[in-house]
């Protein structure tokens, strides 16, 4: 499948009476790999979980391609091309490494592809392949990681949505993630990233907007937001 | 592995020839029929949707097949697929708005726990037809007993073993499809079940109405088989909670479990019957009672789960 732009105009967005998102506008083109950073509770899960279908926006559009995707049920959505690894991972515990891979092709197109795609995903993941027959709730945070997005690549998508990869996870660990997204980009995959841990996602992003309460407050390429001097005081810890 | 269940099968089917005393062939038949009802149950069960609710399919089934023949003249060969067909039409009126709705657990075991519980009370109620607490008897046609599904030990000995391996190989059918490992994931998490396109509530759907529609064959057969109907064993909690009991004890997630659970339950009652009679009312219940807190405790995978981790 080609690539496809995501863009959203206008979204707002919440829970009952309490908006969480305010006219939030975003695009990331095919290969792009796009960063959104904030502090806690600034929208950014949110954010995601409107692109993935799980939030219906109460306004604005959110389109990728054709597709308009606050008029597709969400179990739709991964069919177009769109995987969230959600935040939290979100594994199904009790199912072993090779099962999850098996349910992340759960679509009819990846089900016809399940070989190669689990070739794919062991290649890149060789510590998949090594605990395939293992319960996924007993790996290790960072193996857990692995095996949630290892999931939803079964899918194939064109565009791979990730909340918080490094929650939780040891700052050693959190590097072989980040290093992870590095590999799964330069394939070509477009990527939209979502970090509280804002100095790691600017190396490995093109670009990034930054979210505060809702409201997108900067945005711009990597380099220009590491040496923005507000975003460094308000993010980096810098002087 | 396939082999051994042909022979099985062809063990089964020829035992009656052999001159058996008709007692065991009416526990046998017996203990089919309630294992295709618990093998129902626990199609869904297994996946964490627990239903106190399958006797108001059973309810439903029996009391269409043999109302369709007193007061129509149908033969329960129509009758009987019309009013599983009818079970599970309740079945989905039940299972949608829950699932929509996202009524998981404990909630939907109360809703379902509701539904035997008005099948059972409509019965009674409609007494006119039904005969009401009383229960009712199929219209007896010695001279077409074949049109009539009145078969006798062997006739259902034989339809018994069929609708059972038919169950069997259902749950063998479920266990390889994509569907079984679907449910599992929607089982531990709806959400990221949902996330990577699962189609939670169409999923759910689907084993609800086989778990049903196998639940009312089974109940429904088992009242034909009896040529008796009545709303306490075939509708509302009695009936439910025995099927229930069935599956757990035998154990829920092993394919000849609820086998195991429905034949242990046969003999259980069996035993009571005998031993107790009419002297101790309510010693049947108690006895049910303190062993599923048993099971529950020591043996939460059922008599067939313990025997596969000692393996």
């Amino acid at each position: 499948m080609e690539g496809a732009t995501l863009s959203l105009e206008g979204i707002r967005a919440g829970y009952g009476d309490f908006q969480a998102l305010f006219d939030v506008g975003l695009k990331v083109s095919p290969g792009e790999a796009v960063g959104v950073v904030g502090p806690n509770g600034a929208g950014k899960t949110t954010l995601l979980r409107v692109i993935s279908g799980m939030l219906r926006p109460k306004a604005g559009t959110a389109r990728f391609g054709s597709t308009d995707i606050a008029a597709t049920p969400a179990h739709m959505l991964p069919g177009i091309g769109i995987a969230h690894v959600p935040e939290n991972r979100r594994l199904f515990p009790h199912l072993t490494v090779e099962e999850n891979l098996k349910v992340g092709a759960y679509i009819p197109a990846a089900r016809r592809r399940y070989a190669e795609r689990e070739a794919y995903v062991f290649d890149m993941f060789p510590r998949l392949k090594e605990r395939r027959h293992q319960l996924a709730g007993t790996m290790s945070g960072g193996e857990q990681q692995m095996c949630a997005i290892g999931r939803a690549l079964m899918s194939s998508p064109r565009i791979l949505l990730l909340d918080e990869p490094s929650a939780g996870l040891a700052p050693l660990v959190v590097a072989q993630v980040f290093a992870l997204v590095q590999r799964i980009r330069a394939e070509g995959l477009t990527v939209l990233i979502v970090e509280q841990n804002v100095a790691q996602v600017l190396r490995v992003v093109d670009r990034a907007y930054v979210l505060d309460a809702g409201h997108v407050v900067a945005e711009g390429s990597s380099a220009a937001l590491a040496s923005d001097p507000k975003i460094r005081s308000a993010f980096l810890g810098g002087h | 592995m396939i082999r051994a269940a042909i022979a099985l099968l062809a063990v089964l089917a020829a035992l009656p020839l052999f001159g058996l005393p008709e007692y065991f062939l009416h526990l046998g038949i017996a203990t089919m029929l309630s294992a295709v009802a618990c093998t129902g149950w626990a199609m869904m069960g297994r996946f964490g949707l627990v239903s106190f609710g399958h006797g108001a399919f059973i309810g439903i089934a029996a009391y269409t097949m043999a109302l369709l023949w007193n007061y129509a003249g149908l033969t329960p060969w129509i009758g009987l697929p019309a009013g599983v067909a009818l079970g599970m039409a309740a079945a989905a009126l039940l299972a949608y708005p829950c699932f929509r709705l996202r009524v998981v657990g404990h909630y939907f075991a109360l809703v379902t726990l509701a539904a035997g519980e008005i099948v059972r009370i409509l019965i009674v109620a409609l007494r006119n037809i039904t005969g009401g607490s009383l229960g009712m008897t199929p219209r007896l046609s010695p001279d077409n007993a074949l049109a009539a599904m009145q078969l006798g030990k062997h006739g259902f000995w034989w339809l018994a073993v069929l609708v059972w391996a038919f169950a069997l190989l259902t749950w063998w059918w479920i266990d390889r499809s994509m569907s079984a490992r679907a449910l599992t994931a929607i089982s531990e998490d709806e959400d990221a079940a949902a996330s990577i396109g699962i189609r939670v509530t169409r999923e759910k759907m689907m084993i609800t109405l086989i778990s049903a529609g196998f639940a009312a064959l089974g109940g429904a057969l088992g009242a034909q088989y009896r040529l008796y109907l009545n709303p306490e064993s075939l509708a509302g909690i009695g009936i439910s909670l025995q099927i229930v009991f069935g599956a757990l004890a035998g154990g829920m997630y092993s394919m000849l479990g609820p086998t195991v659970g429905a034949a242990f339950t046969i003999a259980l009652e069996e035993t009571l019957r005998v031993s107790f009679g009419t002297a101790f009312i309510g010693a049947a219940p108690l006895v049910y009672g303190v062993l599923l807190v048993l099971f529950i405790l020591f043996l939460p995978r059922g008599i067939v789960g313990w025997f596969e981790r000692r393996r």
